[in-house]
C-alpha cells in the first residue's frame, strides 16, 4: 500500500468537488448524461482492471445487471429504498456470485475467458427474460432512493443522488488505483506479459485473477445500483452481450493507461452517440463506427492519450528511466 | 420415438445452417487470428443480395429453377466485393495490432456495414420464398420437411468437405496451414503472407455471405439479422475449438441438437440452451473440443 | 502467448503531471456542448420530439412506418391538406417542427431528457417498446412534459407504473384486447378450438400475448387443452424445430403474436410444411404482412392489426385520403404503426385546435377525455382518468383474390372497445380469468 496519495488520486480528489459543482452550473440534460455515464463508467472500469491482466470480459454486464436487479428486487419485494442498503445488497450479491464463478473462470485466458463470461451473462439474460414476476424483458421500476431515513423529493432528490454517485465513483476509482499499484496489480501486469514466468516465480496467477475478477464484479455491481437508481428502471438488456460488448469497446477506446480514462471515455462516447443521432438519426451507427475506427487509427493508446500526448516528448526520457507505478 | 426423430432432423437442419453461417468465421480466426464481428455484416449482405436478386429475377416470370444459380452468385458477388473492400481498405493497415483491438475494429466495420445495408436496401424486409418451395416437401415419419432444408444440409456437408480437402490436399491449402502454424517463419520461407490473408479474408467473407444467401429464401430478410448471427456463430466455433473446420461442424451439430431438443422437450429453455451448452463444454474442455495445439512460448 | 506492446508504462509517468488536466478538460468539453442552441423558436412553431426505432430489428416493421406516417402527417397538417375536420393549417395555429430520435438506445431516459432540456421540445410523441414506455412514463411525470405514447402495448403503464398521470397519455389501446378479440373471433366464426397451441417470442410481448389468449380461450371454450406452447427467442428466424413440434402436437388452433421479420419467416416456413392447412392459424399482427406476401399468405389465416387499422379500418374519407397519400409517397400501404402514429398526431391537433393554443397545460386539458376521429375510426381517451385511449378492434380471415391479384380480408368481425377491454380499474388478467365481468358486446 502506498502511504501518500499519488497524482492520479490527487487529481481525482480535486475533480470531485468540480464534478459536484457541475450539477449546479450545467444544464440538467448534460448532468444526466454525466450521471449515467458514471454508472456505466464504473463497469467499464471493471472491464479495464481485468484488461490489465490481459483478460477481456465480454460478460461484465452480468454484474451490472446483478447489482441493478439485487437493488431493484430489495425495493420491489421488501420495500427497501435506502441507498446504502441497496448498495450493500448489490455488492454482496456480486461478491457471492463472482466468488463462486471465479473458481471456474480463473482457469481461462484470452478468447475463452471472453466467451465463457459471455455465456454466463447470457444465461442470466435468458432466465430474467422468461421470469414474468420480474417483468420479463420489460423489467421493472425502482423507487426514488432514500438516505438513512431521509427521503428527499424532486430536485433535491436528483442532486443528492448525483452527489452521492460522484463520491462513490471517485471513491471506487481511488480504491482501484491503489489496487492496481498494489502487489496483485503488478502480478496482473506480469500475467498479461507472460503467465508462465509468473508461475515460475512462485506466485499463483489463478489467485490474482480470481481476486481481480471479484473486484471487477463488485465495482460493476455498484455501477449497476447507481445506474438503476438514476434511471428508476432495470431490464435484462443490462446483461445482454451487446451491453457487455459496449463496456469492452469503451475501455479499449478510452485506453487502459489510467484509472480515470474509462470514466471520461464513457461520457465522451455517449456524447458522440447523442450528437450522431441528432445529426443523422437514420445512420448514426455509421458515424459511431467511423469515429471508432479513426480513434483506433490515430490514437492507438486510446482517447486518454489526447491528454498526455503534448507532454510526451518532454517526459519520454524520464519515463523510460523510471518504471512507472500503477501502470 | 416420433419426438426423437423430429429432434434428429430438426437438429441436423439447424446445425447445417449454423455451420454455413459460422465456418467463415472460424477460417478467418484460424489463419488471421481475427475474431471477425463484421462476419454478421457479410451474412446480412449475402442475404440481402440473394433475396433482392431472386426478387428481381422472379418478377420477370421466368422459371424458378435458375434461382438456385442466383443464390451462390449473389453470395459470391457480395462476399468478394465487401471482403476485398474491408480487407484492402481497412484491415490491411491494422495487422499486427492486439487481438482485442482487432475485435473492436471489426465491430466498427460491422456498425458501418449495417448502415450501408440499410442505405442500399432500405428498412423494408425482403422475401424470396420461391426456391424454398420449389421442390416441395417429403414426409419423415409423417412430419413434412421441405426438400430445401435437406439441400442446405447437403450444401453444408459439401462446403465442409471442400474446405477440408482444399486445406489438406492442395498446395495452396498446405501453404496456408504453414502460415497458420507460424506466420513469421513462413514469411521468412518466402510465402507471401499478406496475399494469403487477403485470400482467406475474402473466402471467409464469401462463406458468411453464402450462409445468408442460402437462408434468405426461408426467412424474411430485414435489418438486424446480421447482429443475431454474430453471437450464435461465436458460440459454435468456441464450442468446436477456434480455427478448426471440423470443430465448427461438431459445434454446429451440438448446438443444433441442443436447441432442437429444448424446443421439443422443454420450450422455455430454448432462449439460453446454446449458452448453457457453451458453458458446459468449456467447463470440461477449456479450449473447445477441437482446439489446435499451441506451442508454449516461455 | 500474446505479446502485446507495453502500453501504459510511459503514459502513467507522463500523466502524473497532467492529472489535474482531467477535470479541466472534462469541464471544457461539457462547456462547449452546453452552448445555447437556437432556443428561441418562432412564435408560430411547436417543436415535437419523435422517438421510434430507426435501427435494429423493430425499425423495418414498426419504427420506419411510424416515422413515415409522422413525416406525411406533419407535412399535411402544416399545409392543412387533410380532409375535414382537419383542414386547417397547423396545430392550434402553430406549425409542427419535428426532431427524430432513435429509440434503439441504451440511455433512453437520458435521451428523453436531452429532448426536453436541450432541444426544448413542446411535447414528445413516441415509444414502441413496452420496456421504453415503462421507463419513460415516470420520467415524463418528473420532467413535467407532455408525452404521448403512441404504440406500446403493456397494460401496466397506467395500472401500476403511473397511477395518477398528468403529463403522460397513450393514444393506442393496450395489448389485452388483441388477444381477447382473437379468442372471441374464433368462437364467433365457429372454429373448433379444443386443442390450442402457441408460438410466441420469448420476451414480455410474446409471453403476455399468449397468457391473455390462452386464458381467454380457456374461459370461452371450457375444457379446451393446450397442445404445446413454443417460445423461440426474438429474431430467431429459424423455426424448423418449433414447426415440427406444432405439427406433431396436432392443435386445432395455432396462436402467434410474432411481428415483422419473425412473423414473415414463420409464415414462409410454416406454410411450406403445411401448418396452415392442418390448423387454423391466428396472427395477431398479421395484417402488416398481407400485402407484402400476397399469394404466399395461406388463405384462411386469421389476421389482426392491433386495432381497426390497415385493411380492417372502416370506410371513411379520412381513411381513403390517408391510404392514398401514404401509398403515393412511400409506395406501400400504411400498416398499423403508421395508423397509430397518424392517430396520435390527429389527437394532438384536435386537442390543440380545441384549446386554441399549443400551450402545454391547455393541450393537456383538452386532450384529457377527448374523442376524435382517426383514420381507423373513433378514439376516446376513456381510461386512466382520460389518459388512456380505448378503441374498437377487428379481426378478419385472409383470402387472396387470384383474379384481381389482390390480398383481401373476409368475414371481418368488429368488436366494441367495451367488449374486449377490462373496465376501468380492473387488472386485465384478473378480468379474463373472472369470465370477462362487465364486458358489453353487441
Amino acid at each position: 500500500m502506498t502511504k501518500s496519495l499519488d497524482r492520479t488520486e490527487l487529481g481525482l480528489i480535486i475533480a470531485l468537488p468540480i464534478l459536484i459543482c457541475i450539477a449546479f452550473v450545467l444544464p440538467k440534460w448534460i448532468v444526466n448524461y454525466v450521471q449515467v455515464s458514471m454508472g456505466t463508467g464504473l463497469v467499464a472500469l471493471g472491464v479495464m482492471i481485468q484488461m490489465r491482466a490481459g483478460l477481456v470480459s465480454f460478460g461484465q454486464g452480468l454484474y451490472f445487471c446483478v447489482g441493478g436487479y439485487a437493488a431493484g428486487m430489495m425495493a420491489k419485494f421488501l420495500g427497501v429504498s435506502d441507498l446504502f442498503v441497496l448498495l450493500a445488497i448489490g455488492i454482496l450479491a456480486a461478491f457471492v456470485l463472482s466468488t463462486i464463478l471465479g473458481f471456474l473462470l480463473r482457469r481461462y485466458r484470452e478468447i475463452f475467458y471472453a466467451m465463457l463470461s459471455l455465456a454466463v451473462s447470457m444465461i442470466l439474460f435468458g432466465l430474467l427474460s422468461s421470469t414474468e414476476e420480474l417483468g420479463s424483458t420489460d423489467g421493472f421500476n425502482l423507487p426514488t432512493a432514500t438516505y438513512l431515513g431521509w427521503a428527499p423529493e424532486g430536485e433535491t432528490a436528483r442532486l443528492t443522488l448525483y452527489t452521492i454517485t460522484c463520491i462513490v465513483v471517485i471513491g471506487c476509482a481511488i480504491a482501484l488505483n491503489r489496487f492496481l499499484k498494489g502487489p496483485i496489480g503488478y502480478i496482473n501486469e506480469a500475467i498479461r506479459e507472460n503467465e508462465l514466468r509468473v508461475e515460475y516465480l512462485g506466485t499463483s496467477a489463478h489467485k490474482a485473477v480470481h481476486i481481480t475478477y471479484i473486484l471487477a464484479a463488485v465495482v460493476s455491481a455498484i455501477g449497476g445500483v447507481l445506474w438503476a437508481l438514476a434511471l428508476g428502471h432495470v431490464d435484462p438488456e443490462m446483461t445482454n452481450w451487446t451491453t457487455s460488448g459496449q463496456f469492452v469497446f469503451v475501455s479499449i477506446l478510452s485506453g487502459i493507461g489510467n484509472i480515470a480514462a474509462p470514466l471520461l471515455g464513457t461520457f465522451i462516447l455517449e456524447i458522440v452517440r447523442v450528437y450522431a443521432v441528432e445529426f443523422s438519426p437514420n445512420t448514426w451507427q455509421m458515424i459511431l463506427g467511423t469515429v471508432m475506427l479513426l480513434i483506433i487509427i490515430f490514437l492507438p493508446k486510446g482517447l486518454w492519450s489526447l491528454l498526455t500526448r503534448k507532454k510526451k516528448t518532454k517526459q519520454e526520457k524520464l519515463a523510460a528511466s523510471a518504471p512507472a507505478a500503477g501502470e | 420415438m416420433l419426438t426423437a426423430i423430429a429432434i434428429a432432423v430438426d437438429g441436423l437442419g439447424f446445425a447445417a445452417w449454423l455451420f454455413l453461417s459460422s465456418v467463415g468465421l472460424t477460417l478467418i480466426y484460424g489463419v488471421m487470428r481475427i475474431l471477425n464481428i463484421a462476419h454478421g455484416g457479410f451474412y446480412a449482405l449475402g442475404a440481402y443480395s440473394s433475396a433482392w436478386a431472386i426478387g428481381l429475377y422472379t418478377a420477370t416470370g421466368s422459371t424458378t429453377a435458375l434461382t438456385f444459380l442466383i443464390i451462390p452468385l449473389a453470395a459470391l458477388a457480395a462476399g468478394v466485393v465487401s471482403g476485398l473492400i474491408v480487407e484492402r481498405g481497412i484491415l490491411k493497415f491494422m495487422y499486427g495490432r492486439d487481438e482485442v483491438l482487432m475485435v473492436l475494429v471489426t465491430y466498427a466495420i460491422f456498425l458501418i456495414l449495417e448502415d450501408v445495408t440499410k442505405l442500399i436496401w432500405g428498412t423494408e424486409s425482403y422475401v424470396a420464398w420461391q426456391p424454398a418451395f420449389y421442390f416441395g416437401t417429403i414426409d419423415v415419419f409423417g412430419i413434412p420437411y421441405t426438400v430445401y432444408k435437406f439441400l442446405i444440409i447437403a450444401v453444408a456437408l459439401i462446403v465442409g468437405l471442400v474446405l477440408f480437402l482444399g486445406l489438406n490436399r492442395t498446395r495452396v491449402g498446405k501453404l496456408l496451414l504453414v502460415v497458420i502454424e507460424d506466420r513469421e517463419i513462413s514469411g521468412a520461407l518466402g510465402i507471401n503472407v499478406t496475399r494469403f490473408f487477403t485470400i482467406t479474408f475474402v473466402i471467409g467473407a464469401t462463406l458468411g455471405a453464402l450462409g445468408g444467401a442460402i437462408t434468405a429464401p426461408e426467412i424474411s430478410v430485414s435489418p438486424g439479422i446480421g447482429a443475431e448471427i454474430i453471437v450464435l456463430s461465436f458460440a459454435v466455433i468456441v464450442i468446436g475449438g477456434m480455427g478448426s473446420i471440423g470443430g465448427a461442424m461438431l459445434g454446429a451439430i451440438i448446438v443444433g441438437f441442443a436447441r432442437a431438443a429444448s424446443v421439443h422437450l422443454y420450450p422455455p429453455a430454448e432462449l439460453f440452451s446454446i449458452y448453457l451448452v457453451m458453458a458446459a463444454v468449456l467447463a470440461v474442455k477449456p479450449y473447445g473440443l477441437f482446439a489446435l495445439a499451441e506451442s508454449r512460448k516461455i | 502467448m500474446r505479446k502485446s506492446p507495453r502500453t501504459g508504462a510511459k503514459m502513467d509517468a507522463i500523466f502524473k503531471n497532467t492529472t489535474s488536466l482531467f477535470a479541466a478538460a472534462a469541464i471544457g468539453i461539457m462547456g462547449t456542448l452546453a452552448l445555447p442552441t437556437d432556443a428561441n423558436a418562432e412564435d408560430k412553431k411547436v417543436k415535437v420530439g419523435f422517438v421510434t426505432f430507426l435501427s435494429g430489428g423493430a425499425a423495418g416493421p414498426f419504427g420506419v412506418p411510424a416515422r413515415n406516417a409522422a413525416e406525411l402527417m406533419i407535412q399535411s397538417i402544416n399545409a392543412g391538406s387533410i380532409p375535414a375536420p382537419y383542414n386547417t393549417a397547423g396545430v392550434g395555429g402553430a406549425m409542427i417542427d419535428p426532431i427524430f430520435v432513435d429509440e434503439n438506445s441504451k440511455q433512453k431516459n437520458a435521451d428523453y431528457l436531452k429532448l426536453v432540456e436541450k432541444d426544448g421540445v413542446d411535447m414528445v410523441v413516441g415509444y414502441i417498446s413496452s420496456g421504453s414506455c415503462k421507463a419513460i412514463a415516470p420520467e415524463a411525470e418528473k420532467a413535467q412534459k407532455l408525452t404521448i405514447l403512441f404504440d406500446c402495448g403493456t397494460p401496466q403503464i397506467f395500472e401500476e407504473i403511473v397511477t395518477d398521470p398528468k403529463y403522460t397519455f397513450r393514444t393506442g389501446g393496450h395489448a389485452t384486447m388483441d388477444n381477447v378479440a382473437a379468442a372471441r373471433y374464433l368462437a364467433q366464426t365457429g372454429a373448433s378450438a379444443q386443442n390450442v397451441a402457441g408460438i410466441n417470442q420469448n420476451y414480455a410481448w410474446g409471453q403476455d400475448s399468449w397468457r391473455d389468449f390462452s386464458a381467454s380461450i380457456a374461459q370461452i371454450n371450457k375444457g379446451s387443452a393446450v397442445a404445446t406452447e413454443q417460445f423461440p427467442k426474438i429474431y430467431a428466424g429459424q423455426y424448423g424445430a418449433e414447426i415440427s413440434a406444432l405439427l406433431t402436437s396436432k392443435p386445432d388452433v395455432v396462436h402467434s403474436s410474432f411481428w415483422g421479420g419473425d412473423m414473415e419467416a414463420f409464415i414462409i416456413q410454416g406454410s411450406a410444411r403445411g401448418v396452415f392447412e392442418r390448423s387454423k392459424v391466428v396472427l395477431t399482427t398479421g395484417e402488416t404482412a398481407m400485402h407484402r406476401l400476397g399469394a404466399q399468405m395461406p388463405d384462411g389465416t386469421i389476421l389482426g392489426a392491433r386495432g381497426p387499422h390497415g385493411d380492417l379500418a372502416p370506410e371513411s374519407a379520412l381513411n381513403t385520403w390517408f391510404r392514398k397519400a401514404y401509398f403515393d409517397r412511400f409506395g406501400t400501404l400504411p400498416t398499423y404503426p403508421s395508423y397509430k402514429m397518424a392517430q396520435a398526431l390527429l389527437g394532438v391537433k384536435t386537442a390543440a385546435d380545441k384549446a386554441g393554443s399549443t400551450d402545454q397545460d391547455a393541450v393537456i386539458g383538452a386532450l384529457k377525455g377527448l374523442e376524435w376521429e382517426g383514420p381507423s375510426g373513433k378514439v376516446s381517451m376513456a381510461l386512466a382518468n382520460g389518459h388512456q385511449a380505448i378503441q374498437d378492434t377487428a379481426y378478419g380471415t385472409y383470402k387472396y383474390d387470384k383474379d384481381a391479384g389482390k390480398a383481401t380480408l373476409v368475414d371481418v368481425v368488429r368488436f366494441k372497445a367495451e367488449c374486449v377491454n377490462p373496465p376501468a380499474g380492473v387488472n386485465s388478467i384478473d378480468w379474463i380469468n373472472g369470465g370477462f365481468q362487465g364486458a358489453s358486446c353487441e
